[in-house]
């Protein structure tokens, strides 16, 4: 089981957390201009990369809140987590863990 | 009764403490401190079980949990009984039961054995080969047979009355193994001040310091230097040790799981005590001291009982005085076998002879065992055994450079083997950790890591007393100073090579590293010769060999195919001597056939363990409503939705006393509700209080529905979609201020809804200003339903204007019923006139009793879930989850018109643009009559047009709900049919095993279609 450290209460069990997919993929602001394949795209195509990966997790059993970490796909730990709305942190392959 | 083969003195058994047990119906004697195994050998009892495939007799060949042959079942009663436990590891007690499995009649006379005769016919795969046809036998014949002969023991059927806890627990350093290393592991990380926790498999702490007579540890005899090490842990606060607890599991981010056996081995349990206790540990930093494993030799018959691991036998004798033979033939390719021979020589055992597998036999070992008279050769190799129990005779031969010269025969009545010691790097893989292959050891040993684990001693290759304590010594101290900066699960680096502070001189005999990897030479018709690599799954070289032969190249193919190393021992004794016959069979190199991959349990667990508490009642949450328990004293039958338990029907006495099933229940229930009045428990409904001054934009965007211009104290009924278009839930929104929403959402999905929601609002739309709050328990929901329903209210109600034109169907007012607020809904699930009484919980079963009371004098009948859904599919109201399945868009649900047309965007509005979702031969949602009135469907049945069409017969959809309606006096059911609307007044066709049944496709909607009678 994962320890995932939430930014607003700090380091927790896994079992506290739901996953919520990858992050930083923004809901068109105006859906009706998109195509369909564009539509598509947003709905349904995500990059699954092999290393660090930028994802949603839901403080579920905790406070309740949204937010973003960057975990390597290949070792499942965590580089870091951060605020809904903050920027994807400049950090370049893996570091945490040996993959 | 005596015990012939005990030491005249010695060991660590307590001789003050006597104590007999049974073993298979015979009573045995042993003492204090032994295991079954031990005092089974201190009785001459070495025959303890018989083979998994060809039923060979089997005796102990191991002191350890590496055992794979003497496998019992112990058993305190027909409840508590435990298969499959191995004699190493079992304590005895007064009175304990042990029984051997897999043989029958008995142990010395076993019918199956008949399979040892036949095993010419049963080589490796022989299921696949042999069992094909008829194609039809395997399920019906060959698989239960073959599950019948092979096998181990059995499970107690009854139920397990003991009781199984959990602990969850934190620590910084977390030591595996007490042996040596992990000893002075736990001691420097302990005089640090780190928290400690030291877990050992073992009765006793001490790993091989128990076994050692003569070693020293700082001047002091090995046992004088373990005792006063543990008390100087013992008396630490930060310090935990656990014996009989073994580290079975190694789970992500340093999560390692022990299983303590708290009660297995007193005689009495403790009242109050759990029998197993389940610790999650989990630890800033780890260090693995898991010892190494003796390697057996791969010789022909080298499974008669009497042959055991060379170690093992000098264990029995040094540490429980219990003496494996009386004259004992040693094959060993390692120095390890001259330690056994001196020390079992020193404990009265005759050695006849040691053969050495090694050319050049040098050293001090085998120097003081040719001091001491022991014969000793040289390049010689045992080429078989004989006896039928027990072994009574070695056969001996030379070998040279793969050529073996002629036999001798030698009788014994006991083989000690030894390949050379094995790192137990179990615990190392399961965290994932890289091992890497030392060709100087002659082992994998752990290479990179991947958590924050160390490993200290012999599993990692280090060997020799003092450089092990010295090791462990600075890894304990390393992984205290790791556990002092730590800030996260992450592992940074491979930790450093660490060196101890201190220096802990200790002298005992050095073993080297020499040692065997797989089958050794004999010379012998291969055909006939049987050398086993796996003793529990009874797997031999010839075996292997034949599937390289048959084309197996990967280790994982080998093993899976002729099973090595896949029993409940995992192959602690096989893997690597099945490396090396693949090895020399594919002329590759070990570290380029690879390993085969750990997995946890390292030694079998129980499902108690796992489950814990989480049994019966508490396996999962119970939800009740407030109401529960009126409805439970009324006799009602519960359905479980999700968590809750909801009230099924209430049945009642009828003629002559019997009570009602549920169709004559349902049948009552039904008519009261249509011609005068039924109430329902609706508590379950979830709620969501959605708050705030964009609360009625976020209601738009979340909904499919207007929601701008609903007016306060009015209701609508909403359709939420997901964001690809179909629907996710549905329910009846009260609008109570202009910033304040009263959501309800089906039984099922409320937490689901509010996680949607949530998503939405915290990451998509966190500019709008609106709280969301999950009211679902707050609220208790009574609906009155019926025709009189606005009369068995009335008198309760105060501050709500009840008339027909002041409190119209679809709205909402606030009030109070009986002096307690409410929130009073005019709405309908029934297509009858009808209210929802929403009451703080609190107040929910008297105000459920009073509108009860109320209703009496119009009849008042309560009612159930399945009149519920018999009432709304009349109706021909759908429940999300039973019409729709996740593929249905609002027009396929007939709910098109809740769909906001004129709005700009909600949720899934730009899915439901797309031309497929507008298709006309899309499933759509219609009703179906049966021509015989009196057939019910079966809820799931598929529809076609011609059932006699060719196969495959095309699809037009499915029925998804279907009741006999008692109003309407014949069956109705709702179905998602293919353009069904386009059907409507055709005949289609439910093909059912026997025949097909004609249906009507007809309007969704069977009662009062106009809905005059929501108006009352």
């Amino acid at each position: 089981m994962l320890i995932i450290t939430c930014p607003w209460c700090g380091a927790r069990p896994e079992v506290e957390f739901r996953y919520g997919g990858e992050a930083h993929i923004a809901r068109p602001a105006d859906p009706s201009a998109l195509t369909d394949q564009e539509w598509a795209d947003f709905l349904y195509n995500r990059t699954n990369p092999k290393g660090l990966h930028a994802e949603r997790w839901r403080h579920m059993h905790g406070c309740g809140r949204y937010f973003n970490a960057l975990r390597d796909t290949v070792s499942d730990f965590f580089v870091t987590t951060y605020k809904a709305g903050e920027p994807r942190p400049d950090i370049d392959g893996s570091s945490g863990g040996n993959p | 009764m005596t015990n012939r083969f005990r030491t005249a003195s010695g060991g660590r058994i307590d001789r003050a403490a006597p104590l007999s047990f049974r073993f298979d119906g015979q009573t045995f004697s042993g003492f204090k401190g032994d295991t079954l195994a031990s005092a089974l050998i201190a009785n001459g009892v070495h025959l303890v079980g018989r083979s998994f495939k060809y039923h060979r007799p089997r005796g102990l060949l191991s002191a350890g949990s590496d055992e794979p042959n003497a496998l019992v079942n112990v058993a305190r009663d027909a409840a508590r009984a435990a298969p499959n436990l191995r004699a190493t590891q079992v304590e005895v007690y007064e009175g304990l039961k042990a029984e051997s499995q897999n043989r029958w009649p008995s142990l010395a006379f076993d019918a199956g054995a008949v399979n040892d005769l036949a095993s010419p016919f049963l080589p490796s795969g022989f299921y696949y080969k042999t069992f094909m046809w008829p194609a039809g036998a395997w399920k019906r014949f060959y698989e239960p047979k073959i599950r019948a002969m092979a096998g181990l023991g059995v499970a107690p059927t009854l139920p397990d009355p003991d009781r199984y806890t959990q602990n969850h627990v934190h620590c910084d350093v977390l030591v595996v193994g007490a042996g040596p290393a992990g000893l002075a592991a736990a001691l420097a990380a302990a005089e640090s001040g780190a928290r400690v926790i030291l877990c050992d498999e073992q009765a006793e702490l001490g790993g091989s310091l128990l076994s050692e007579t003569t070693a020293t540890i700082e001047g002091q005899p090995a046992a004088d230097w373990l005792a006063a090490t543990l008390a100087t842990l013992a008396g630490k606060d930060n310090v935990t040790l656990l014996p009989r607890t073994t580290a079975f599991g190694y789970y992500p981010h340093n999560l390692v799981a022990l299983a303590e056996r708290v009660t297995e081995h007193l005689a009495v349990p403790g009242a109050g005590l759990p029998r197993e206790r389940l610790w999650q540990v989990r630890a800033k930093e780890v260090v693995l001291a898991a010892g190494a494993l003796e390697r057996p030799l791969v010789f022909p018959e080298n499974d008669r009982p009497g042959v055991l691991l060379a170690d093992s036998g000098r264990t029995y004798a040094n540490r429980y005085g219990a003496k494996v033979g009386e004259r004992a033939v040693i094959f060993t390719a390692c120095d390890a076998g001259y330690r056994t021979a001196l020390d079992l020589k020193a404990a009265g055992v005759t050695i006849v002879a040691v053969a050495d597998l090694r050319t050049e036999v040098s050293g001090e070992l085998p120097a003081r065992a040719l001091a001491a008279g022991i014969d000793v050769r040289p390049s010689t190799v045992l080429v078989g055994t004989k006896g039928r129990l027990r072994v009574s005779s070695a056969q001996f031969a030379k070998a040279r450079n793969g050529e073996v010269g002629p036999t001798e025969t030698i009788a014994c009545d006991t083989v000690l083997m030894s390949g050379g010691f094995t790192p137990s790097v179990h615990l190392f893989s399961q965290s994932r950790g890289k091992l890497v292959w030392d060709g100087a050891a002659g082992a994998y040993l752990p290479g990179t890591s991947v958590e924050r684990e160390r490993s200290a001693g012999s599993c990692r290759g280090v060997y020799g007393l003092q450089r092990v304590l010295e090791d462990g010594y600075a890894q304990g101290e390393a992984a205290a100073r790791a556990a002092a900066t730590f800030t996260s699960p992450a592992r940074g680096a491979t930790p450093a090579p660490a060196t101890p502070s201190r220096t802990i001189p200790a002298s005992a005999d050095d073993l080297g590293t020499a040692g065997f990897i797989g089958a050794t030479p004999h010379g012998r018709n291969p055909a006939l010769a049987k050398a086993f690599v796996d003793w529990q799954n009874d797997v031999t070289s010839k075996d292997i060999l034949l599937a390289t032969r048959e084309g197996f190249r990967s280790i994982e193919h080998v093993k899976r195919y002729t099973t090595t190393g896949m029993a409940t021992d995992q192959g602690k004794t096989s893997n690597m001597n099945t490396l090396g016959i693949v090895s020399e069979a594919l002329d590759t190199p070990v570290p380029k056939i690879g390993l085969t991959t750990f997995r946890p349990p390292f030694t079998p667990t129980t499902f108690g363990l796992f489950a814990g508490a989480a049994r019966g009642d508490v396996f999962d949450p119970l939800r009740k409503t407030a109401i529960h328990d009126w409805a439970a004293e009324q006799g009602a039958a519960f359905e479980d939705v999700g968590n809750w338990k909801r009230a099924l029907y209430f049945p009642r006495a009828g003629a002559g006393g019997r009570m009602e099933d549920m169709h004559a229940a349902v049948a009552r229930e039904c008519k009261a509700v249509r011609a005068s009045v039924g109430m329902f428990d609706a508590s379950t409904l979830g709620k969501i209080e959605i708050v705030g001054p964009d609360a009625a934009e976020f209601m738009n965007r979340m909904y499919t529905n207007a929601w701008a211009k609903l007016e306060p104290g009015r209701l609508r009924y909403g359709v939420m979609l997901r964001e690809d278009g179909f629907v996710m839930d549905d329910g009846v929104v009260g609008r109570m201020a202009s910033d304040r929403f009263h959501v309800t959402t089906t039984t099922g999905g409320a937490p689901r809804v509010l996680a949607h929601m949530e998503d939405y609002l915290q990451t998509e739309w966190p500019d709008l200003d609106v709280w969301l709050t999950s009211t679902t328990e707050q609220w208790s929901v009574i609906a009155v339903q019926g025709p009189k329903a606005r009369e068995v209210i009335a008198p309760l109600i105060e501050g709500i204007d009840l008339s027909k034109e002041g409190f119209p169907h679809m709205c909402v007012r606030e009030g109070t019923i009986l002096g307690v607020p409410t929130r009073l809904f005019s709405v309908s699930f029934t297509g009858e006139l009808g209210f929802e009484i929403n009451v703080p919980s609190a107040y929910g079963r008297a105000v459920w009793e009073a509108v009860h009371a109320a209703g009496e004098r119009f009849g008042i009948t309560p009612y159930g879930t399945e009149t519920m859904h018999v009432l709304r599919a009349e109706k021909g109201y759908i429940i999300v989850g039973q019409e729709t399945d996740g593929t249905a868009t609002p027009d396929d649900a007939n709910l098109g018109w809740a769909v906001g047309k004129a709005k700009k965007d909600f949720v899934g509005k730009r899915s439901l643009a797309r031309a497929a979702m507008s298709a006309p031969d899309r499933r759509q949602l219609v009703g179906l009559k049966t021509t015989d009135p009196a057939v019910v469907l079966e809820e799931g049945a598929q529809i076609v047009a011609d059932p006699s069409a060719p196969v495959p017969v095309p699809m037009l959809g499915f029925v998804t709900s279907s009741y006999h309606s008692a109003v309407l006096g014949r069956s109705i059911a709702l179905a998602m049919v293919k353009g069904g609307r386009a059907r409507i007044g055709t005949k289609l066709m439910v093909p059912m095993p026997t025949h097909a049944i004609e249906v009507e496709v007809v309007e969704p909607v069977f009662y009062d279609p106009k809905g005059d009678r929501l108006n009352g």
